[in-house]
């Protein structure tokens, strides 16, 4: 058994309540970190696992505090070290890669500088030797140029290129332990898939150990060699990597991996009742007992050790784990949808639209002259079917999220027309439309702690459309408002609550009942589960497409998550740099992917399945406009032809499976090279 | 679905919470004594007129500058008027004043900044830079022009001070909306449909309502301190109406051996800006605007 590098022991952290109570958010949490491995741990939002791993370089957040326990760095408590003797260890032994290396790196020096610091303060190297060094690292990193990279400031780097730096400054001091918190989280996916590959060749190359924190079960599948799961402060689940993906044993991680959306399944994930409970209102017995279906009267009396099962190699936090042990091989289902009616008429047309955030010029303006040849937005056709759920998917920048702005009127098309049922033109300006074509579209956002005013009850929130719309007062405004919590699973008593009081999902709730109140046609949804927990996403997803199997609804759903898009979606148009590249029933396109970025896109996509590894097809270099002239990909194709993609736009094609494509090969040559 | 969120506040009518806030502000001896302090001339301020001892505006050659005495609390002035009963009853002037004043330029000056904060654009431009140009005028200068065109009375002074200590509050109202209509729920309203007006009164103002309230706090002590300069320059109140600033004005020459007539007002002046200054910043840190951290614009 090769050697301990960090071992946790009882650990328990928490803070002191405005009452005076002692609230833990970590509970006797004990973990061992061998040499060479790389540990994933997973969990929700609030599940501690934070915590957990900035305990381990010895490090609690302010208004925290140790209860008991402690963390052994080759067999010393971090815990209880000074200052002094942690900032020699912090570095040089414990390195760490934090979540928006962005905002990590100082703005206004040079990235060659910020890691000749860490070299200074970590290495006995003279300036030449360290100059070599900084060489040599930004080349381990793979990141372009090297020699030109260190003269460099770090808002000239893409987001992926600053987390390499952030790896390169990390892997500096040579630590024995490397700590990333979250480090992909912010980045595009295909981004995402490149320096997950690069962390797992430098855990190979250098034998360094690995923490790797983050709640994309995903991400954890691709890296981790074993995986400890966390569920409110507490280690439920810990063991093999393989083991606990494929064949979990805790009805937490059963139902946390049913929640995830897959590429390979068409239909809905299955979710999971409930929420996490909150740190200080668990009291007794199993801390997921309410969300447990498996929960028998023993787990509400008395809270389940950790027990380790040797055959396994598992640590499990249940009592009825045993029950999982031949259940699992139904992981791979899901709630199948009721697919819409093709033959519906089409409720909204976008015909040739351009959007471009680019002032005019004054002068330009004068003349009427479009001075913008290169919009952020060009030439989206797309007509929607009433009753269908359309899918915008694309990177950063693909222009998804304003696509759906300029439906909603809130940014001026600058090309091109919006019409709506039978083929009226919905002006660009909002104040031009009237106020049923304002009824009819509504919109969801992205982060529902934004999108509800935090001085606003529930009731009051609800209120405003049927105000507005409908112009309802009295008894009827609340027997409508509770009619519409009911819709989205909500009691009554949530109408005197503030968004403040309720949790994310909940949130996200309100806001769907908020659009739903207008009794709207089409509902555009821009991110919505993005900003939720796996578990909640999936009970967000499933109420969205039962309020539409009831009432009709059409959506156009905006995501960068290509696994939910397939979850929800009827039909995918994908997009990048604001033209669109391909567009088609969702489990055509998924199955076979004839555009080369949509092959690039979901090559990327990480399954939380240590067998599926992504594909890299194509370099993580992002562009930061479209280009010019010819096929907006010609930048990262794999399948680039030649001069022809940089001077002329791609014609349209459709594939004998219904999928319509941009491109200058053809389709069926796609096809058959892809396999 | 069942909320495992502990229930720690549910909705609690308006008196309540502005009780609530009452507490938490005076659940810190900053807070404690400055709304002590503000309470005590509150209440002096109301009742001056039954408690004081003699007439404000009697005139007696017997009593000129008597020392601090059983029967003079804080002793006479130079033309023998209690300065006892002219202290209580100077608050009572600048309380007044000053109170509608700030309510003046809170209104006005909110408002406007809420208005330019949402629409922006070319209106946003043109009404700040006249309010940047206002702002570079020395006020003590304008006052003094519109008081000696206008006359000294509450009904001049009270409409000019709430105007010229508005314009700050415009600037902090825009700033505090800007930091709120980027947020989607304004987006929202504004798919919607509602109206501008409609979304100032439901979705702004409560956002930015407390940022406001809490400089108008700090206004209001500025504005007290303008208004007894005015009436220490001769052009506020006139005599022989009691006023801090008039007294201290009329007694500074004779501070070498009647301090007492200017020491009275001075405390006055004083402890009520400090009172309000600390209930300000109580106030703001009661809302969870924490002016330590977060300047105005």
């Amino acid at each position: 058994m090769s050697e301990i590098i960090e071992s946790v022991k009882n650990l328990s952290i928490g803070f002191n309540s405005q009452k005076g109570k002692q609230i833990s958010i970590l509970r006797n949490v004990s973990t061992n970190i061998k040499k060479g491995e790389t540990v994933g741990i997973v969990g929700e939002s609030g599940s501690g696992k934070s915590t957990l791993a900035l305990a381990m370089m010895g490090y609690i957040k302010q208004g925290l505090f140790p209860l008991k326990g402690e963390c052994l760095f080759k067999s010393e408590d971090l815990l209880k070290m000074s200052s002094r003797q942690l900032e020699k260890i912090r570095g040089r032994k414990i390195a760490m890669i934090p979540q928006n290396a962005g905002q990590a790196l100082t703005p206004n020096l040079k990235i060659g500088y910020q890691i000749d610091e860490a070299l200074r303060l970590h290495t006995d190297l003279n300036k030449s030797e360290r100059d070599k060094k900084i060489s040599e690292l930004l080349n381990k990193v793979r990141l372009p140029s090297p020699e030109t990279m260190a003269f460099r400031y770090p808002h000239e780097l893409s987001g992926g290129q600053q987390q390499r730096v952030a790896v390169a400054m990390a892997l500096a001091g040579k630590p024995d332990l490397l700590l990333l918190d979250e480090p992909t989280t912010g980045l595009d996916v295909t981004t995402q898939a490149h320096v997950l590959e690069l962390l797992r060749f430098i855990a190979k190359d250098t034998g360094t150990s690995m923490i790797y924190v983050s709640h994309d079960l995903g991400a954890i599948a691709q890296v981790s060699d074993r995986i400890v799961v966390m569920y409110a402060g507490e280690i439920v689940l810990e063991g093999p990597a393989r083991k606990i993906l494929k064949e979990p044993i805790h009805p937490y991680t059963y139902g946390l991996l049913k929640s995830i959306p897959k590429l390979s399944l068409a239909g809905l994930p299955a979710s999971m009742p409930g929420s996490q409970p909150q740190p200080g209102s668990i009291n007794e017995g199993c801390s997921f007992y309410d969300r447990c279906n498996l929960a028998t009267d023993n787990c509400k009396k008395n809270s389940p050790d950790l027990e380790h099962i040797k055959e396994l190699d598992t640590n499990v936090r249940c009592f009825n784990y045993k029950e999982l042990i031949n259940q699992n091989n139904n992981l791979q289902t899901s709630i199948t949808k009721k697919s819409n009616n093709s033959e519906a008429n089409e409720v909204l047309k976008l015909k040739d639209v351009s959007i471009s955030y680019a002032k005019q010029k004054f002068f330009d303006q004068l003349l009427n002259k479009i001075s913008d040849q290169n919009p952020t937005v060009k030439d989206i056709s797309i007509d929607i079917k009433k009753g269908e759920t359309i899918a915008l998917v694309g990177e950063s920048g693909s222009g998804k999220s304003t696509i759906l702005k300029s439906i909603a009127g809130l940014l001026e098309t600058k090309d091109g027309q919006i019409k709506f049922e039978n083929d009226r033109i919905l002006s660009s300006d909002l104040k031009m439309r009237n106020p049923n074509d304002l009824r009819a579209i509504q919109l969801i956002f992205q982060n529902p702690d934004e999108s509800l005013n935090p001085n606003h009850t529930v009731e009051q929130i609800l209120s405003q459309p049927l105000k507005l719309y409908f112009n309802l007062l009295g008894k009827e405004l609340k027997k409508n408002i509770i009619d519409l919590l009911k819709k989205v699973r909500l009691g009554e008593f949530y109408m005197s609550r503030y968004p403040r009081q309720l949790s994310g999902g909940e949130k996200q709730r309100v806001a769907v009942a908020r659009a739903f109140a207008a009794k709207p046609d089409i509902i555009l949804c821009d991110e919505v589960t993005s900003a939720l927990d796996v578990s909640v996403q999936a009970a967000v997803l499933n109420l969205l497409q039962q309020l539409k199997e009831d009432l009709g609804t059409t959506y156009v759903f905006v995501s960068h998550d290509l696994a939910v898009v397939r979850a929800i979606s009827d039909r995918v148009a994908v997009l990048y740099q604001g033209r669109l590249c391909e567009i088609g029933p969702s489990q055509n396109v998924y199955k076979f992917p004839s555009h080369p970025y949509t092959e690039v896109l979901l090559g990327a996509v990480l399954e939380p399945d240590p067998d599926i590894k992504p594909k890299l097809v194509a370099e993580d270099i992002v562009e930061e406009k479209p280009p010019e002239k010819g096929c907006s990909f010609q930048g990262r194709c794999p399948r680039k032809i030649g001069d022809i993609c940089n001077s002329e736009v791609p014609p349209w094609q459709i594939g004998e499976n219904g999928n319509a494509i941009r491109c200058h090969i053809n389709i069926e040559e796609l096809a058959s090279l892809q396999q | 679905m069942e909320s495992n969120l502990i229930t720690e506040d549910k909705q609690k009518n308006k008196l309540e919470k502005a009780f609530e806030i009452l507490k938490t502000m005076a659940s810190k001896p900053s807070g404690l004594i400055g709304l002590t302090i503000v309470l005590f001339h509150v209440v002096l301020a109301i009742i001056s007129p039954y408690i004081a001892p003699y007439d404000y505006k009697a005139i007696s050659p017997n009593t000129m500058l008597l020392a601090p005495s059983a029967e003079h609390w804080f002793g006479t002035d130079s033309l023998g008027r209690d300065v006892f009963t002219r202290t209580i009853l100077g608050g009572r002037t600048a309380l007044t004043v000053t109170f509608f004043g700030s309510l003046i330029a809170l209104l006005w000056g909110g408002l406007l900044g809420i208005f330019c904060g949402l629409v922006g654009g070319k209106i946003d431009d043109v009404v700040m830079r006249v309010v940047d140009a206002f702002l570079s005028i020395p006020w003590i200068l304008a006052m003094l022009l519109i008081v000696s065109l206008l006359g000294t009375s509450t009904e001049v002074l009270i409409p000019a001070l709430g105007f010229f200590y508005g314009k700050g509050i415009v600037r902090v109202a825009r700033a505090a909306t800007h930091d709120v209509i980027a947020k989607d729920f304004i987006v929202s309203a504004r798919a919607r449909g509602h109206s501008n007006m409609s979304i100032i009164w439901n979705e702004i103002i409560p956002n930015v309502r407390d940022a406001i309230l809490v400089e108008g706090a700090m206004r209001w002590s500025w504005m007290l301190l303008g208004f007894s300069s005015l009436s220490f320059l001769g052009f506020g109140v006139s005599p022989p109406t009691p006023d801090w600033g008039l007294m201290i004005s009329n007694a500074r020459g004779l501070m070498s051996f009647a301090y007492w007539s200017v020491i009275a007002p001075i405390v006055g002046l004083s402890s009520l800006i400090i009172g309000i200054n600390l209930t300000a910043d109580a106030f703001a840190k009661a809302l969870g605007i924490d002016r330590s951290t977060k300047a105005p614009v």
